[in-house]
């Protein structure tokens, strides 16, 4: 054979990722209360990747761990930070190392060139509020943080399996579809009676006639925008708008863009920023 | 290869039997092999529509019990020698629909026709669900009002993400959508959708317009399907239907209001 097509290629992409902070030596005590946590919201959970981040310079054993973590669903993936000794040991048992600190997530959108007052700057994609939402009451369990960050290039288009899930058929009455994690992009009819969820964003190229919900697990960045928009409802991070008489005049049936400003859910016609 | 055909709506009462009757009669007169099996166990209508309601001895629950061979049940249609009509039970609930059993049946059936019609019961539950489980195109019937076109865009999700060949991710459910009750005069003043707005939310190819028609009417009530009406325009819609499920190129008709004029004034239309 001449030449052979490659087998794989690499690709950058960044995914949010909770950092497990394991804050006893107690593996009995840990298991228990995770067990007790994950066990709150198994859906919620459901096959998270995981990184660890070790206080002080304890040396689990980390292989029981990541046994541990697997048998709940939320597999470890590599260890956050940590000792030269922890990293070794980790590493000896399988884990990823990463480094202490996220790199820092440039703005997911960048701000109009002249900054104008009716666009919001825009948090990136994994807000603080976003790793509360998730976390509710205990705040010292995980955060959602990106550890990486997209490359600026071309090969962006197809940012990977969880960039969007596109759907390419209408969305019919009765029909909900979940973007879980990712942006939901509809390029067809969203009729009356359906529901459209993303965790992140969400866009229709089409009459959007049912309803969406944006961000929602608490991202308030989290936007929706319809190329015809006739919503029964809108909703960002679980701030909600319905439109009883119908959507507002200025933009009915016309290109439109929801997002949260402060806590008022926002609807305004899209025009060009040029 | 046979043909599975579902004829559903969601919404009662819009003419799901009728065309049932009618679509099937239409099929058999042109020389196909065709069974129409009624699923709405527990109400059935098709047998009065089809005016075989005497002859009904065993019915599909029977069979899929075992109680009778699928033979034994199949009643032959006394306009069309193509035809035959599988009848629901009266005295069961449709729970007795297994979809084990509705298999069995069906995959009989298609040794021995072209087009194997299967009525559907209103609504989205078990008798709706086994009735379209299995079908490789459907019939979409649709009034022109808000609600029945909602109803059917359920249907039609529903269709997409449940039928069997959704399930086995083969090609999708041919959908094809069926006005009746269609009034093209209270269309025009408003009071109905037209074929534009319910196309514009349902999105699926139009196979054809029904008229409203006090005929349809009596031809239930006489247990003959509408399409054997001489010289009625529900007939000749159901047939033009039938012509362009089979891929001629029928234009549209029944559509428009029709202008009257004075030659009609003066001597009465109709």
């Amino acid at each position: 054979m001449p030449t052979e097509s490659p087998a794989f290629k690499i690709r950058n992409a960044s995914f949010p990722l909770f950092v497990l902070h394991v804050q006893t030596a107690q593996m009995e005590t840990f298991t228990q209360q995770m067990r007790a946590h994950v066990a709150q919201a198994p859906e919620f959970f459901a096959g998270a990747p995981v990184a660890l981040a070790l206080d002080g310079d304890a040396l689990p054993d980390f292989a029981d761990l990541a046994a541990f973590m697997r048998e709940i669903g939320l597999p470890l993936v590599g260890l956050v930070g940590g000792s030269p000794a922890q990293r070794d040991a980790a590493r000896a048992a399988g884990l990823g190392l990463l480094p202490e600190k996220p790199a820092r997530a440039r703005a997911a959108r960048a701000q109009p060139a002249d900054g104008e007052q009716t666009t919001p700057a825009v948090e990136p994609a994994a807000s603080p509020d976003q790793a509360e939402a998730a976390i509710g009451d205990d705040a010292r369990t995980p955060a959602a943080q990106p550890v990486a960050e997209v490359g600026e290039t071309p090969a962006a288009v197809g940012l990977g399996p969880r960039g969007a899930l596109v759907i390419d058929k209408p969305v019919r009455a009765g029909q909900r579809i979940h973007a879980e994690g990712c942006d939901l992009v509809v390029l067809a009819i969203v009729n009356a009676g359906a529901e459209l969820i993303a965790d992140g964003d969400i866009h229709v190229y089409a009459p959007l006639r049912g309803r969406a919900l944006a961000g929602a697990r608490g991202n308030t960045a989290a936007r929706i925008y319809a190329q015809a928009m006739e919503a029964e409802l809108v909703a960002i991070a679980g701030y909600y708008l319905v439109f009883e008489q119908g959507v507002p005049q200025e933009a009915r049936g016309k290109p439109a863009q929801v997002y949260l400003d402060g806590e008022r859910v926002s609807l305004s016609p899209l025009r060009p920023l040029r | 290869m046979a043909k599975v055909i579902v004829v559903t709506s969601g919404k009662g009462g819009v003419g799901k039997t009728t065309t049932s009757a009618s679509f099937s009669s239409g099929l058999a007169l042109r020389g196909n092999r065709t069974v129409v099996i009624d699923f709405d166990v527990g109400l059935r209508n098709l047998d009065l529509i089809m005016g075989c309601e005497r002859r009904v001895v065993f019915d599909i629950v029977n069979v899929i019990h075992g109680e009778a061979a699928l033979s034994r049940a199949l009643i032959k249609d006394k306009h069309c020698d193509n035809l035959f009509v599988l009848p629901a039970s009266q005295t069961r609930d449709k729970e007795a629909l297994t979809l084990d059993g509705v298999q069995r049946i069906i995959d009989e059936l298609k040794e021995s026709f072209d087009y194997i019609v299967c009525d559907s019961p209103a609504g989205i539950e078990h008798g709706a669900y086994s009735a379209m489980y299995f079908a490789d195109e459907a019939l979409v019937v649709t009034n022109p009002e808000v609600s029945s076109v909602r109803d059917s865009d359920r249907i039609l999700g529903i269709l997409a993400a449940k039928s069997r060949r959704a399930v086995e991710g083969r090609e999708p459910v041919k959908e094809h959508l069926l006005v009746t009750r269609y009034n093209p005069t209270r269309v025009a003043a408003g009071e109905m959708l037209s074929v534009d707005d319910i196309q514009e939310i349902l999105r699926i190819p139009l196979l054809g317009v029904i008229p409203e028609s006090e005929a349809v009417l009596q031809a239930s009530n006489a247990g003959t399907p509408a399409i054997h009406l001489e010289k009625s325009d529900v007939a000749e819609a159901y047939k033009d239907v039938v012509a362009r499920f089979m891929g001629e190129d029928v234009p549209m008709r029944f559509v428009t209001a029709e202008k009257v004029g004075l030659f009609k004034r003066l001597f009465g239309g109709r």
